[in-house]
C-alpha cells in the first residue's frame, strides 16, 4: 500500500493545499478514495494526488551570513530622507 | 508532569508549545510528548470508529429518505474522521493494524458514550444534537494543537461536525413538535444519555494537572469544556419544553453550572470496556475486521 | 404502466442501498468505506427521484412508496434483496448490477420519455464511478476464486434485473452466457426481503402517519 498526499483547490485560481492523504494499493483506488474523502460535498474544484515518497522535503537553509541587502527589512531610509528634504528645503511641506 | 526536572532540549520544546508554537511530524519530539500525543490520538481515532457502530443501525431503520440519506451521510463523515485521525497516528509511527488490534485487545480505549446501547429514534436525535455538540466543543479545543497535522485535520472535522448538530437538532424538533410518544422518545433518551454527557468531557482536574493542557494539544481543560456544553446546551435542552434529569443543576450567580457530581466509578469502568455494549461492540468491530483480512493482505497488498 | 416500471428501477435502487449501507463501519479499509457509502447514499437518492415520479402519476409522495406498501408490493428483483455480508460476494453483486444498470439505463436514456431519458441521463453520470468503482475491484478480484464463485451463483439473479430482450447485451458485456431458463426473474421475492422490510420500516411504522 502506498500513501498518497491529496492536495486540494477550493475555487478555480487558488492554490492548491495540502489537505491529507489516502493509503492506497494504485493510483486508481487513491482517486476513487480521495475522491469522496475530499470532494463528496463539493468543497473541491480539483485534488491532486502524489505518492508520498515524490514529495522531497526541504527545512533547513545555511543562513550564516547578513542577506539583509536582499530583502525590505534590510532597508532604513528615514533618517536619510529627513536629511535630503531639509537640504532640499521641502521639509515639513 | 515535573517540570523542573526535563532535560534542556525538552524544556526549550515545551517552552515553545507553550507560547504557541507548532511541530510538524519531521520534527524531533520529545518522548513524554510523542507517547502521550499518540496515545491521545489514537483514542480519537478509536472513538470516531467505534462511534459509528451504535448509529449504522438507524441508517437502516430511518423512517423517511430524507433522515436515512442524512444518517449515511453523517455516519459517513465519523468513518471519514477515523481515516484522516488514524493517518496521524500511523505517521507518528504507529501502523494502522496495531491500532487495531490494541482496540480489540482493550489495550487503546475509546470515549464512554460509544459504549452504551441505542434503543429508540430518539436515541438518533440526541446523539447527533448533544453527543456531537460535547464532541464539537473537545475538538475546536485541538484547532490548534501544537501538533500541526493534528490541529490542520480538526479544521475539516470540525466543518462536517456543523451539520451533524443542525441534522440532530431538525430530529429533536420534528419528534417535539410530532406526537406524544415522539416527545416521550426523547425525553426517555435524555434520561439516559444525561449520565454519559456529564461524564464525557473527563473529570475536572485542574488544566495545570492536565497533560494534555501542559503540552498544548488541548487548548482547554475538562471542567472548561463541560461549563461550555452545558452553558450552549441546557437553555436549548429546556425551551423544548425537555427535562434535564438532574435536580441539582442550575446556573450560579458567578456564571458557573452546579451539577450533581458525574459518577466516576462509572465512567472509569466504561472506558476500560465494562460499558454495557463495550464487548459485544468490540466483539462485531473484530469479525469484520477478521472476515476481511484477506482483502487488505492480498487483494490490496499486491 | 409506466409507474410501475419505475418502481422496478426504484425499488432495485432503494433495497440494493439498504443492502449497500449494512457495510456502513465494516468495510476492507476505513478508505473504502467512505466511497462505498457514498455509493449507498447515490443508490438511496435515485430511488427518491424515481420515487417523486412514480407518486406524482399515483398521487402519493416518495416515503409512502418507499416505505408504506407490503412487502409483496414491491417490484425489486431478487440479486438486491440477497443478505451478502462478504466482501467477495457484495463486490460481485455490484459489478454485476452496475452492468445490468448500464444497460437498462441507455435504454432508458434512448425513450421517447423525455422525463424518465432525463432522469437516467442524471443516474449515468453518478453511476459513471459506481462502474469505474466495481470494475477497479472486480479486477483485482478477478483470480481470486471467491469472487469468480460469487460472481456465478449471482448470475441468474443478474439477469432477473433485465427484461428479456436487454440479457444478451448483458451477458456480452460480463462474458458469461444467458441461458434465460436459469434467470430468476422478476416478479417473486425471497424471504430476506421480508426481513429486511421489517427492519427498515420498524421505526416508521411504530407511529404512522406521524412526522420524522
Amino acid at each position: 500500500m502506498t500513501i498518497f498526499e491529496v492536495f486540494r483547490q477550493e475555487r478555480k485560481g487558488q492554490p492548491f493545499a495540502h489537505a491529507g492523504s489516502v493509503v492506497a494499493p494504485d493510483a486508481a483506488f487513491a482517486d476513487a478514495w480521495a475522491r469522496e474523502q475530499y470532494g463528496r460535498r463539493g468543497e473541491s474544484q480539483a485534488l491532486w494526488l502524489v505518492p508520498r515518497d515524490a514529495i522531497h522535503q526541504i527545512t533547513e537553509w545555511a543562513d550564516e551570513f547578513d542577506l539583509k541587502y536582499r530583502r525590505v527589512d534590510g532597508y532604513s531610509i528615514k533618517a536619510r530622507l529627513a536629511e535630503a528634504r531639509e537640504r532640499a528645503g521641502t521639509a515639513g511641506s | 508532569m515535573d517540570q523542573r526536572n526535563l532535560d534542556v532540549k525538552t524544556g526549550a520544546f515545551l517552552a515553545y508549545v507553550q507560547e504557541g508554537g507548532q511541530v510538524e511530524a519531521t520534527d524531533w519530539l520529545p518522548d513524554e510528548y510523542r507517547q502521550k500525543l499518540v496515545k491521545f490520538v489514537e483514542m480519537h481515532a478509536n472513538s470516531e470508529r467505534m462511534g459509528v457502530l451504535p448509529e449504522r443501525e438507524w441508517i437502516l431503520k430511518a423512517p423517511t429518505l430524507q433522515r436515512k440519506l442524512a444518517l449515511t451521510a453523517k455516519v459517513q463523515d465519523e468513518v471519514g474522521h477515523a481515516q484522516l485521525i488514524y493517518r496521524i497516528v500511523e505517521d507518528l509511527g504507529k501502523p494502522r493494524e496495531q491500532s487495531l488490534a490494541d482496540l480489540i485487545s482493550g489495550k487503546a480505549k475509546f470515549h464512554n458514550v460509544f459504549h452504551y446501547p441505542t434503543k429508540t429514534w430518539g436515541d438518533v436525535g440526541v446523539i447527533a444534537w448533544l453527543v456531537d455538540a460535547a464532541a464539537i466543543i473537545s475538538q475546536k479545543a485541538l484547532l490548534k494543537c501544537s501538533y500541526a497535522p493534528y490541529a490542520r485535520i480538526m479544521k475539516k472535522i470540525c466543518w462536517e461536525e456543523s451539520f451533524h448538530i443542525l441534522h440532530g437538532r431538525d430530529v429533536i424538533l420534528a419528534m417535539m413538535t410530532g406526537s406524544d410518544y415522539q416527545r416521550s422518545l426523547v425525553q426517555e433518551a435524555l434520561d439516559r444519555w444525561w449520565g454519559p454527557l456529564m461524564q464525557f468531557h473527563g473529570n475536572p482536574i485542574p488544566r495545570e494537572e492536565d497533560p494534555m493542557w501542559v503540552w498544548r494539544i488541548k487548548s482547554q481543560g475538562n471542567e472548561e469544556a463541560r461549563q461550555q456544553f452545558l452553558e450552549g446546551y441546557v437553555p436549548q435542552i429546556r425551551e423544548l419544553g425537555l427535562t434535564v434529569p438532574d435536580p441539582n443543576l442550575r446556573r450560579n450567580e458567578d456564571g458557573v453550572w452546579e451539577y450533581t457530581e458525574p459518577n466516576w466509578d462509572e465512567l472509569r469502568s466504561v472506558v476500560t470496556g465494562h460499558g454495557p455494549r463495550s464487548q459485544d461492540r468490540l466483539a462485531f468491530r473484530a469479525r469484520y475486521l477478521e472476515q476481511e483480512k484477506w482483502v487488505r493482505d492480498t487483494v490490496l497488498a499486491a | 404502466m409506466r409507474a410501475q416500471r419505475v418502481l422496478e428501477l426504484a425499488d432495485d435502487e432503494l433495497i440494493l442501498g439498504w443492502r449497500d449501507s449494512e457495510w456502513t463501519g465494516i468495510a476492507p479499509t476505513l478508505e473504502e468505506d467512505v466511497a462505498f457509502s457514498s455509493i449507498a447514499q447515490n443508490e438511496i437518492g435515485h430511488a427518491r427521484a424515481l420515487y417523486e415520479v412514480a407518486a406524482a402519476e399515483l398521487d402519493t409522495d416518495a416515503d409512502a412508496l418507499a416505505f408504506d406498501r407490503a412487502p409483496g408490493e414491491y417490484r425489486c428483483a431478487q440479486l438486491v434483496e440477497l443478505r451478502l455480508m462478504d466482501w467477495a460476494h457484495t463486490i460481485a453483486r455490484r459489478y454485476l448490477y452496475e452492468e445490468a444498470d448500464r444497460v437498462r439505463i441507455d435504454a432508458l436514456r434512448r425513450s421517447d420519455d423525455a422525463e424518465l431519458a432525463g432522469l437516467a441521463a442524471k443516474i449515468d453520470r453518478e453511476e459513471t464511478y459506481h462502474r469505474l468503482h466495481a470494475e477497479m475491484w472486480a479486477g483485482r478480484l478477478r483470480d481470486e476464486p471467491r469472487f469468480r464463485s460469487a460472481v456465478e451463483e449471482l448470475w441468474p439473479y443478474a439477469l432477473g434485473v433485465l427484461d428479456p430482450e436487454l440479457r444478451p447485451e448483458l451477458a456480452r458485456r460480463v462474458g458469461l452466457r444467458v441461458d434465460s431458463t436459469q434467470a430468476v426473474d422478476r416478479g417473486a421475492h425471497t424471504p430476506e426481503l421480508e426481513e429486511l422490510w421489517n427492519e427498515m420500516t420498524e421505526v416508521r411504522g411504530s407511529a404512522p402517519g406521524q412526522q420524522w
